[in-house]
């Protein structure tokens, strides 16, 4: 069975509108639950870490690191109620988070024990695919004609919001990168 | 992922299929477009490198084409796994065929860390069932193609 490939950027339909949104909220679970181990590999790490005169600098980091990855995993919390909601408009059933934050323990097991900088990374990798999601995803959604079974408005708004957002988030880790420099 | 890149990954699969160049209707119909559009993104994707057009025989992927075929291919292949392992969709081909226009390569690349995908991929990927052979689903499609071939 060979398939015939959908060409164009567009949203079609109510399903390919829900699976998008579905992938929305794994994105978000996926920032929350790596957001978390993110600080208790941080937290191992400053357990197990002699204090010398280097380290006594890095405090300020530190802190601004975990303000950070609690800040995003809060937020990731509430894109996904926001998500949520869209998805129970629409009739359709959204992911447990218990199932993505299996899969990202069972992923984080097998990766090394991580430093400051691969968490900073991998936060500005969060980010940043989550702002790309959402800015294709309202193209998409502005490029079809459409009826959805939802507001298109208020589905607009939502999502710009929670697309400015990510927007900030990529700000804030940019600048704790400029502050290691 | 853009256009160019569905062309190209369309290409690869028809080549494999074909076991050589692949022909403007062949692709049209693959693409579900008229090969006048076709014509037009040949054209675009010969001036790019990506392909060679042979007049009467059809397009050949160069090496740079080859590669970013199978880059698209890894993207298709993360979004079927994701549609099975993760939202148990059944008709999953259908829906990654709608969705895979709309996900970009980053976003593949964090559903990419909760999927388990195949260290072979995308030389998994089963042109004649269109999916992963490593799907428990794709070794059902094989077998109801082999049935259907009887």
């Amino acid at each position: 069975m060979e398939r015939s490939v959908s060409v164009g950027q567009r949203v079609d339909s109510d399903r390919q509108l829900v699976r998008l949104l579905q992938i929305g909220i794994v994105l978000e679970e996926v920032v929350e639950a790596r957001a978390t181990k993110h600080r208790q590999s941080i937290n191992t790490t400053a357990d197990t870490t002699v204090p010398d005169d280097t380290t006594h600098g890095n405090t300020d980091n530190d802190d601004n690191l975990n303000t950070l990855l609690i800040d995003a995993t809060k937020e990731s919390a509430r894109h996904r109620d926001q998500l949520e909601k869209l998805i129970d408009m629409l009739d359709a059933e959204s992911i447990a988070f218990d199932t993505v934050e299996t899969l990202v323990e069972t992923q984080y097991g097998r990766t090394e024990l991580e430093d400051f900088d691969d968490v900073l990374y991998d936060q500005l990798c969060n980010e940043e695919t989550a702002y790309k999601f959402y800015d294709d995803l309202l193209t998409a959604i502005q490029a079809s004609d459409v009826s959805f079974s939802i507001d298109r408005e208020r589905l607009l708004d939502v999502l710009k919001r929670l697309k400015a957002e990510e927007a900030e988030g990529v700000e804030a880790v940019t600048n704790l990168m400029e502050q290691r420099k | 992922m853009n256009t160019a890149d569905q062309y190209v990954e369309a290409i690869y699969l028809e080549q494999q299929i074909e076991n050589g160049p692949v022909s403007t209707g062949v692709l049209a119909d693959r693409l579900d477009i008229s090969p006048a559009s076709a014509n037009d993104m040949i054209g675009k994707l010969e001036t790019r490198g990506l392909i060679d057009h042979e007049k009467y025989t059809g397009v050949t992927l160069t090496d740079k084409g080859i590669a970013r075929a199978r880059e698209a291919l890894e993207t298709y292949c993360i979004i079927e796994r994701f549609l099975t392992n993760i939202l148990a969709v059944e008709s999953f081909q259908t829906e990654a065929d709608e969705l895979e226009p709309v996900i970009d390569e980053l976003v593949a690349e964090r559903l990419d860390t909760i999927i388990d995908r195949h260290p072979d991929c995308p030389d998994c990927f089963d042109p004649e069932t269109d999916a992963c052979c490593y799907l428990d689903i794709a070794t059902e499609l094989s077998d109801t193609n082999e049935q259907r071939a009887d």
